[in-house]
């Protein structure tokens, strides 16, 4: 889809979260939401003594049956939806051909180990901080949307083997 | 009056319904973008494809003057829309680690859960990357969490701390996003590569 369109359409969809729930979109708080759930769920005494997960437990609530954590499952339904659409479902491997799967892959697991740390500190990601908090005239919004961009551009030198 | 959220309070299964019909027509609009390929997001560091400038900054003007439209003609309370509070030290830092995690991984956390759901095994591993690291942060986090709670200023609003309406810091932005949608254009000629852009 041509770009400018596509933003229109994204800028629609947040549009639509904020009248309707009050709130902006997000991906990395749901993860957490999983984590949170999963780790109650293996050890409980772990969580309830914690003073990160316990909070997420207060007054029998559960992590699971928050906005962001069934957001991201639209986020996956959705994908999966426009894939369809655009004949774009396969099994696979996306990488330069200069670099192995397996180079692919382990930065691949680093950069999601990074992205979720790093937005856990920020309160948000992409979507959640810079997107979502420009979009409300956050100053929080602008100043992670320019940290992310901006290192990423002062690290890609070093990474361009990966890509180019 | 919008939110509807706070305006008809919602029972929770219709506000859920709601975050996964949102969450789906979020997805789509990413996959739709092509933000399911880490080469084509990964192409705004190097030049040579500068999507995802255009897709984020449009999303980021239709929803600013949307949302100020319904405002102005008393169809959205602007002031029961989450506004991101300001921790300046974990906003830039944790900005910085995400970053490095976007040029490592190529993907931010949506966009790889898009990626996902068209079966890229590459953001599936993100994806395990990204649990990973939520566990890592909660782990971490008694010894961080002084860090983590720093500089605190409250949701703090651009143009309130410029001293301008938001109309008129809405007009501005649209001023520097067409000239950074110009310079883009001019980036992808400069620096293209047709042997990666004809394959993403």
């Amino acid at each position: 889809m041509n770009p400018y369109l596509a933003g229109v359409l994204l800028g629609v969809v947040l549009l639509m979260a904020m009248y309707i729930s009050g709130r902006g979109l997000g991906a990395s708080g749901g993860i957490k939401y999983c984590v949170v759930s999963l780790v109650g769920t293996l050890d409980r005494n772990h969580a309830e003594n914690s003073i990160y997960y316990s909070k997420y437990f207060e007054d029998g609530r559960k992590p699971l049956k928050n906005w962001l954590a069934v957001e991201i499952f639209g986020i996956l339904s959705g994908g999966f939806l426009s894939g369809a659409l655009s004949k774009r479902l396969r099994f696979r491997i996306e990488k330069s051909p200069n670099i192995s799967n397996r180079r692919r892959l382990i930065f691949a697991f680093l950069g999601g180990v990074f992205f979720v740390y790093g937005a856990q500190l920020a309160r948000g990601c992409t979507s959640g901080a810079a997107l979502s908090g420009m979009a409300v005239l956050s100053v929080a919004g602008f100043l992670t949307m320019i940290a992310i961009f901006g290192s990423a551009y002062l690290f890609a030198w070093f990474f361009r083997k990966n890509w180019i | 009056m919008g939110p509807l959220s706070s305006s008809l309070i919602f029972p929770e299964w219709l506000d859920l319904l709601f975050a996964f019909i949102i969450g789906t027509g979020f997805g789509f609009a990413l996959e739709q973008a092509g933000f399911s390929s880490s080469r084509k997001l990964a192409g705004m560091f190097y030049g040579y494809d500068t999507t995802v400038i255009k897709v984020f900054f449009t999303a980021a003007i239709v929803a600013l003057i949307g949302s100020q439209l319904l405002n102005f003609f008393g169809l959205l309370n602007m002031n029961q829309v989450f506004v991101n509070e300001l921790y300046v030290g974990p906003a830039i830092i944790g900005g910085v680690i995400m970053g490095a995690g976007f040029i490592m991984g190529g993907f931010c956390p949506g966009t790889g859960l898009c990626a996902l759901a068209i079966g890229k095994i590459d953001a599936l591993v993100f994806a395990a990357g990204g649990i990973t690291g939520a566990f890592l942060f909660a782990e971490t986090y008694p010894y961080i969490f002084k860090l983590a709670d720093s500089g605190y200023k409250g949701p703090v609003k651009i143009n309130e701390s410029l001293g301008i309406s938001s109309g008129l810091f809405t007009l501005l932005l649209i001023i520097a996003a067409i000239l950074m949608f110009w310079i883009a254009e001019l980036a992808e000629k400069r620096f293209a590569r047709p042997e990666i852009t004809d394959e993403i």
